[in-house]
């Protein structure tokens, strides 16, 4: 699934769409804990996380995730997403909960193909 | 660094925390310019990135030097900051020092020397107590 796949879903409201819509989204990912994270977040990943701060752009960027999903209505302040706008960095919010929103994630792939 | 085909320089401030992360995110960038495999990029960004946050964390911030070399990518991060203690208990998963408003932001897990052991493919210590640290990682190309 391509994450212009994800966007067209309307599933989450889109805040940016990064620089590469038509990359591929390899897997859900959930974690908060932003050092965990930096360590495991899969390469090309829909990262799902409530951490919604300038370190979490960071993180995301360094491990390349496909995109970031805020989960359980938390939202980047303005600073937060204008440096998101300058890096290419695809962002989503959703009041869902973390696995709800990355259950979404997971189905729309299997119904999308997954990649 | 003899040898080098490209030395970049960066100053890691010890103000803001929320800048943390851009010098990793520069070298991120000229790698992918210079066409360096995405899972060499991957390991450099990780493990610069969690020195770099360790040194505006533990040590007021500090300067990181990073040689491109023909066969490998050398990353030196000096600071001036008070030393590690222990650094055999440091490296364990899980042991971290950090203040509770550094996990607030969801660090201070204790993974930080972790994670850079574990994605450079050497790494050095070398730090005095009350003068500072030294930590040299490489990762092959």
């Amino acid at each position: 699934m391509t994450l212009n796949q994800l966007i067209r879903s309307d599933i989450f409201t889109l805040r940016n769409a990064g620089d590469d819509t038509e990359r591929a989204i390899t897997v859900p990912f959930c974690c908060d804990l932003l050092s965990i994270a930096m360590s495991r977040a899969p390469s090309g990943c829909a990262w799902v996380t409530v951490m919604a701060n300038m370190n979490t752009l960071a993180v995301a960027s360094l491990s390349d995730a496909a995109c970031v999903i805020l989960a359980e209505g938390t939202c980047f302040d303005d600073a937060a997403l204008a440096k998101a706008k300058t890096q290419g960095i695809a962002v989503f919010e959703t009041g869902l909960p973390v696995f709800e929103a990355a259950l979404k994630v997971h189905d729309l792939m299997g119904q999308t193909g997954q990649a | 660094m003899d040898g080098s085909l490209m030395t970049l320089h960066y100053d890691v401030s010890p103000t803001d925390f929320t800048r943390a992360g851009e010098a990793s995110s520069d070298v991120k960038n000229k790698l992918k310019q210079l066409g360096v495999s995405p899972q060499v990029i991957r390991k450099v960004a990780i493990a610069m990135y969690e020195g770099e946050i360790n040194m505006v964390i533990h040590a007021q911030g500090g300067h990181i030097t990073v040689d491109i070399l023909p066969t490998m990518i050398r990353m030196e991060l000096k600071d001036v900051g008070p030393g590690i203690e222990d650094v055999e208990r440091a490296m364990q998963a899980g042991y971290s020092t950090a203040p509770d408003n550094i996990r607030s932001l969801g660090f201070g897990a204790g993974m930080g020397l972790p994670n850079m052991k574990k994605y450079s493919d050497t790494m050095q210590i070398d730090t005095v107590l009350g003068v500072g640290t030294t930590v040299t990682m490489t990762v092959d190309l």
